[in-house]
């Protein structure tokens, strides 16, 4: 950083991608050098993901742009020819196969041979130190269904170093890690950097970028809006690159944090499922929003998947607005008053093939029906109401769900769950894999509710979004709370006191 | 973890699908064209094929299969299969006849059949949605022990009853129009109320299209899947006495054999998705009167059985094959 950069390894120029008549990319261009952490940002739609398709060839770019490696210009016509030049590229959506061994994952398409048969051995020899730099809990042998979504993605990463990649593209790559894990991966980074290659890192998170980049560069509605060096990066000045605008007031808080003597809306006594949650007892206030932090694996969503009857509990009471509910199911939970937004909304949330407008009703239609006719006109009322009070984006509500951005989905599921007019909302990462917009949308909806008196749980990997958002925050280690915090208004939350707790560190309630 | 939101997003690429009712409507359509041109190349190829003898004996043929495939709609609706309607149509109809032949109580044959189907379709539900078993083992169990249940019930003959009272079911007419017919279209209706207007149905495919979210929304998965098998067995209850009052005869090791094939074909052939949550009755109803068609059909341009058996079994792979070009995923 601190020499003249070497000629860069890595050079895209003018290039455009148009999908039927939508302009995707339109003339971008842009450059990574050897040794060095390029951080790409933008929000979703902004065109990051496309570019880096065509780079590692999943999409072939609109005639008229180039791509050249170390100065010398190449056809990149599909993956293979990527991996082939050096272009690796990590994916959101990870692709290994959970029926094979981590090793077999590693060097799928590649197998080492011996004789004609597959050398497993070999392999796993071969697996061996990049796991061991990787500072991972499994070996090579390991099936990787056993893994957790955290360890797979290292597994990808492991893959692409054993690839002997020269660029490597991460995208989003921390979104599952936990924070040690994230520390880990940085390190691998920083030395992957020392080692000489050209790493394009796509985030949507500033703390990574700011501890990461060497550079960052800005794309917004297809077009490449500048590069910064790390002595020009803050956040204001990448979130109006980003948004075009200025973003004052990204977390809101305008609710009043409660006193002592507001009222108590749920009470949790000792509730465990015998697995990954060992007693956790905890109360909500009217109007309150109370953050859930914790490392991944710490048993957050467990938790409150199981305060929320979608999983069994073996012991514990629970008391909702006086009333011990003894509620075993999801409906009965939601009757009672209390919902969940699941961390996955593709997986286990929306109904993706059908209708915006089905998708928000889903929970209430058994209310509007007449004996078990559907009242139509009423689910059209309830979702244009909906959409309009959320700011759902979609041509009609009667566009597949599956079809919209992240963001709206997100808020299509949040409708739903307002719908039941719960007493209180359990939100499991309200934000994950949303963009800028749409996240302080969120946070505002935030609010608003708790303004109106509902008692929120916000459970969130992104300690910023804690610390902007919650007026108090428990900390969850091995399936127990192992902290408490409280914001006042001269001391908010500190991100340091619980990544203390949260880690082990220390033992302290601030 | 978050997919890459920006492929998907309405910005960046134009939305492949429109919703499901539409597309399941495009799909129909996308069917009827076939239709239309089977009917017209076995005109040609015959000229009988569009009497009106012979529409009526192809409507005739198809109102089992229409009845029963109905029934398959709502189950593979949610992503299950239903092997079993065959032998409970077998079993349906040995039911109807032995009770029609009670003196004077011999319309109970009907309640008998419909009552034999339920039964066993609740059965099969009971295992799926409470014990958890897939319903392909299941219903492919109940295939064979249900089969083994008819032969019993006749004492491995066939039983016959010449005075069956029910028998206009399956040769009369109302208003010029067989009953046959008049109960297949009505069934269809009453499918197409159930799936579109009814909680129930916008259920079957909220559980067809991703059941973990349907039972984190509050909905009561298992009553959803026992209910469709019931539907199942109850129709193909209602088959197997539309089958006994045509043939005034019931034989529990022949009747029904392979229905079950015909009536996943048209549910595929219908456009509706074997992974769930993506289908209409209508699509069904199309894809029944394809089947019925080409069957009639090559039998008049005299095709031989055994290049029936191949071309029919062809239609069902290309079925297959269109659902998963329309998913854009391998499927079995």
């Amino acid at each position: 950083m601190t020499e003249a950069p070497p000629p860069p390894v890595l050079q895209m120029q003018h290039i455009a991608k148009t999908f039927g008549t939508v302009r995707a990319l339109s003339d971008v261009s842009f450059a990574a050098h050897a040794g060095e952490v390029h951080a790409l940002m933008g929000e979703n739609g902004a065109g990051k993901s496309t570019l880096m398709k065509i780079l590692s060839g999943a999409y072939h770019p609109d005639p008229g742009g180039e791509i050249r490696l170390a100065g010398k210009p190449v056809h990149i016509d599909g993956p293979a020819a990527a991996r082939h030049a050096g272009i690796a590229t990590i994916y959101q959506e990870l692709a290994l196969s959970p029926n094979l061994t981590v090793a077999e994952n590693v060097f799928l398409g590649r197998e080492m041979r011996r004789a004609g048969l597959i050398d497993r051995t070999a392999m796993a020899k071969a697996c061996q130190p990049v796991l061991d730099r990787l500072a991972v809990p499994f070996s090579p042998g390991t099936r990787v269904a056993a893994l957790s979504l955290a360890e797979r993605q290292i597994v990808e990463i492991a893959r692409a170093l054993l690839a002997r990649s020269r660029i490597l593209v991460m995208d989003e790559p921390t979104t599952s890690l936990s924070s040690r894990e994230t520390d880990r991966l940085f390190d691998l980074i920083r030395q992957l950097r020392a080692e000489g290659l050209a790493i394009i890192y796509i985030s949507h998170r500033m703390a990574e970028i700011h501890e990461l980049a060497d550079r960052v560069s800005v794309l917004r509605d297809g077009r490449y809006i500048g590069t910064l060096t790390r002595a020009e990066m803050t956040e204001d000045a990448l979130l109006r690159m980003m948004v075009g605008r200025d973003i004052s007031g990204f977390y809101k808080k305008e609710h009043k944090p409660p006193e002592a003597t507001r009222r108590v809306v749920l009470s949790v006594q000792d509730i465990a499922d015998g697995k990954r949650v060992h007693g956790c007892s905890f109360e909500v206030h009217e109007g309150e929003v109370l953050g859930i932090a914790g490392l991944v694996g710490a048993g957050r969503t467990e938790l409150a998947r199981l305060v929320c009857g979608a999983d069994r509990r073996i012991r514990g009471r629970i008391v909702l607005e006086g009333k011990e509910i003894a509620a075993r199911t999801p409906g009965e939970v939601i009757d009672a008053g209390m919902v969940y937004l699941t961390e996955d909304r593709k997986l286990l949330g929306l109904f993706l093939d059908m209708s915006v407008r089905e998708n928000i009703v889903t929970g209430v239609i058994g209310r509007d029906a007449h004996a078990g006719i559907l009242d139509r006109a009423a689910a059209r009322r309830r979702s244009a109401k909906a959409v309009a009070a959320l700011s759902i984006r979609a041509r009609s509500d009667a566009v597949v769900v599956g079809s919209l951005s992240g963001g709206n989905q997100q808020k299509a599921l949040l409708a739903r769950l307002l719908e039941t007019k719960p007493r209180v909302v359990f939100l499991d990462e309200p934000t994950r894999g949303i963009d800028v917009g749409a996240k302080s949308e969120i946070y505002r909806l935030i609010d608003q509710l708790a303004r109106a008196g509902m008692a929120i749980v916000v459970i969130s990997s992104e300690l910023p979004e804690i610390i902007g958002i919650c007026d108090r925050a428990l900390v969850m280690r091995d399936g127990a709370f192992a902290g408490e915090l409280h914001a006042t208004a001269e001391a908010p939350l500190s991100q340091e006191a619980v990544i203390a707790i949260a880690t082990g560190a220390a033992r302290r309630a601030a | 973890m978050d997919a890459a939101p920006e492929a998907k997003t309405i910005d960046a690429a134009p939305p492949a699908r429109t919703r499901p009712g539409v597309g399941a409507w495009v799909q129909a359509v996308g069917m009827l064209p076939i239709l239309v041109l089977l009917c017209i190349g076995f005109e040609l190829m015959s000229h009988r094929f569009l009497t009106l003898q012979n529409v009526s004996i192809v409507t005739q043929q198809a109102a089992i299969n229409i009845v029963m495939a109905a029934g398959m709609t709502f189950v593979i609706l949610t992503g299950g299969i239903d092997l079993s309607v065959g032998s409970i149509l077998a079993v349906a109809a040995m039911l109807a006849v032995i009770v029609s032949k009670l003196p004077g109580l011999g319309m109970l044959g009907i309640a008998a059949g419909l009552a034999g189907g339920v039964v066993f379709g609740a059965a099969n539900g009971l295992l799926i949605a409470l014990v958890r078993l897939p319903s392909f083992i299941v219903t492919l169990g109940a295939l064979t022990a249900v089969r083994g249940v008819a032969r019993l019930l006749g004492g491995d003959n066939t039983v016959f009853n010449a005075h069956l009272p029910f028998a206009f079911i399956g040769n009369g007419s109302f208003l010029g129009i067989p009953w046959l017919v008049v109960i297949a279209f009505v069934v269809v209706v009453v499918s197409w109320f159930l799936l579109r207007r009814t909680v129930f149905g916008m259920r079957v495919y909220a559980v067809g299209g991703n059941p973990d979210a349907a039972h984190l929304a509050g909905i009561k998965v298992w009553r959803v899947l026992l209910t469709v098998y019931v539907i199942s067995g109850l129709l193909a209850g209602l088959g197997g006495v539309m089958s006994a009052a045509r043939l005034y005869a019931a034989n529990g090791l022949q009747l029904g054999q392979s229905y079950e094939l015909d009536a996943i074909a048209a549910v595929i052939l219908g456009g509706t998705s074997f992974t769930g949550g993506v289908g209409s009755i209508w699509g069904t109803l199309v894809g029944a009167l394809i089947i019925a068609v080409l069957t009639n059909g090559l039998v008049l341009v005299g095709v031989s059985d055994i290049w029936q058996y191949i071309i029919k079994g062809l239609v069902i792979i290309i079925a297959v094959t269109l659902d998963r070009y329309r998913t854009g995923a391998a499927r079995t």
